[in-house]
């Protein structure tokens, strides 16, 4: 109602009724079924309110330190492997074997992507055997892959890689075979030789594919990390681990799943932006 | 002139596919198709098609859905691939197609959109003039998504003419959009076609937008061309003019369309 009067004043006399500092804005509100605007640091809420559960049950004896350490004997034990060099030798040489295994897995699952999404015979040769690796635990490989190559670092990053390539190659490939056919017509009507088509159509049709298949490996490779170096290794977070099981010493072990933790949120948070940036063009509920 | 043939294998000729014909076609024509056949039997779609257009000409191709239009047009086009058929096309070499849907890659930008597949040295520029042609200066940047319909089927156009096409192929470009945007294409394409000369083949189910265009109305049937008609050029451009009234009746009757009930 007022906002009717105050509609119809100002227009029959503007000069006299200049516009208020904050102008009036009633409106009709519908009910908004998408999550709405993005807020920024939000994906820290969850994490946190994770974190506080933990406190509060340590401070208040709900949880026993021997089933798990407390926060703060976690961030102490952070500190003495700091001063002491341990803590970031291990991570270095973690993050080295993650990283490695991820690129060798992105390279190895884009490319066989491709082979297999653009030719039939690629399809033929390619998808077959992808299908029975997925179908394979990455630790049913590991003994093979030990006589194989023994337990030094390729062993490892083979394992990782192995890991990696399935979820690249899975979603960019299901990516690419869903390439709405309309724009295989229009590359045709205005003459793209064959590479110009995979590079403006096929490469970013695929990429929001690619970059949901990146999401899974980079949080795999942490996975992968995991096992090969409990099994079998001398250095990195998870001999640390496997060590302070040795020594029954629990609060190693949470602070090295802690940094488990934190290195995959970190990494998933890093695809998830470039991801952002890259795929602009999309109009989604992600926003 | 390239000519593709849609698989010359069984059968039998149509009339209108003699040789003689044949030869003499190219030298005046843009398009020129004979004895087109697609998809055989009762359920053929296209059932012996002959149809010339002279270089800078402009066909609308009217008729009810299902008759065959978007059919010969995809032939023309050469995206029929995996139809089965007979008879013979020709088109020039530069054919440009602009399809209902704007069709625009929404991972490239509005300039990428129209540059895509331009092999010049100098793509850029040349989009940037085609854009300012449409009236979409200073748009280059935006994503497709941010345009509205009728801005997107400028893009399209665009996208089109940058080619500099002998012939342009457009399947109801303006079907979807709202009536005013509509007539607002109707004048942009005159303008554009006038403008660069193209030979164009308009498919439409819209008799008034085939009469405000065209040059020549192909209204075709049961995948067979069923009329002729020529516009005169006063009759493209004014509504009230003498024999548009006629000439539209005409047309309507030749779609099936009793005239009497649907006049006003």
């Amino acid at each position: 109602m007022s906002a009717a009067t105050a509609v119809r004043r100002t227009a029959v006399a503007p000069h006299q009724d200049p516009a208020p500092a904050h102008p009036k804005d009633v409106r009709p509100t519908g009910r908004r079924l998408g999550p709405g605007r993005r807020r920024r640091l939000a994906w820290l809420l969850g994490p946190s309110a994770l974190l506080l559960l933990w406190t509060v049950a340590s401070a208040t004896g709900l949880l026993d330190p021997r089933i798990l350490s407390e926060p703060w004997t976690v961030v102490a034990t952070a500190g003495e492997l700091i001063a002491d060099g341990r803590l970031q030798e291990n991570l270095a040489i973690s993050a080295q074997r993650a990283g490695l295994g991820l690129f060798f897995g992105i390279v190895v699952g884009a490319v066989l992507a491709l082979l297999s999404g653009l030719s039939r015979a690629g399809e033929a040769l390619i998808d077959g055997p992808v299908q029975i690796k997925r179908a394979i635990p990455g630790l049913a490989l590991i003994p093979l892959l030990i006589l194989w190559f023994g337990i030094d670092e390729t062993m490892k990053v083979l394992t990782i890689t192995l890991g990696v390539f399935v979820p690249i190659y899975l979603q960019t490939h299901a990516a690419l075979r869903g390439i709405d056919l309309r724009y295989v017509e229009l590359a045709q009507t205005v003459g793209l030789s064959r590479a110009g088509f995979i590079r403006r159509v096929v490469l970013p049709g695929a990429l929001p594919g690619f970059f949901l298949g990146l999401r899974f490996a980079v949080t795999g490779a942490w996975v992968s990390l995991v096992v090969v170096e409990q099994i079998n290794s001398t250095s990195g977070i998870g001999y640390m681990m496997e060590l302070a099981r040795t020594y029954g010493q629990t609060n190693i072990i949470v602070l090295g799943l802690a940094v488990y933790g934190i290195l995959g949120l970190l990494s998933d948070g890093i695809v998830r932006f470039i991801e952002r940036k890259a795929l602009s063009w999309q109009r989604t509920l992600a926003g | 002139m390239a000519a593709h043939f849609g698989g010359l294998t069984a059968v039998g000729s149509s009339p209108g596919t003699t040789p003689r014909t044949l030869r003499e076609a190219p030298t005046v024509s843009a398009v020129s198709v004979r004895g087109l056949i697609r998809g055989f039997g009762p359920k053929g779609v296209l059932n012996g098609v002959d149809l010339d257009i002279a270089p800078g000409e402009f066909v609308a191709l009217l008729g009810p859905s299902g008759c065959g239009k978007s059919t010969l047009l995809r032939a023309l086009a050469g995206l029929d691939h995996d139809v089965k058929g007979s008879g013979v096309i020709s088109v020039p070499d530069r054919v440009s197609v602009v399809f209902q849907d704007s069709r625009l890659l929404p991972w490239d930008s509005v300039l990428g959109n129209v540059t895509l597949g331009l092999r010049d040295h100098d793509a850029d520029a040349k989009a940037r003039k085609a854009l300012a042609e449409v009236g979409l200066a200073g748009r280059e940047k935006a994503w497709p998504h941010e345009l509205s319909g009728g801005e997107q089927q400028r893009v399209a156009l665009a996208r089109s003419l940058v080619r500099e096409p002998q012939l342009l192929l457009a399947d109801e470009p303006f079907g979807a959009l709202d009536a005013l945007t509509r007539i607002k294409m109707h004048g942009l394409l005159r303008d554009l076609v006038a403008a660069h000369r193209p030979a164009v083949l308009l498919v439409t189910h819209d008799v008034d937008e085939a009469i405000a265009l065209a040059d020549r109305i192909v209204v075709l049937d049961s995948g067979r061309v069923a009329t002729v008609r020529k516009v005169a050029p006063e009759i493209g451009t004014a509504v009230d003019a003498a024999g548009h009234e006629a000439l539209r009746r005409n047309l309507l009757t030749a779609l099936g369309v009793d005239v009497a009930a649907s006049s006003h």
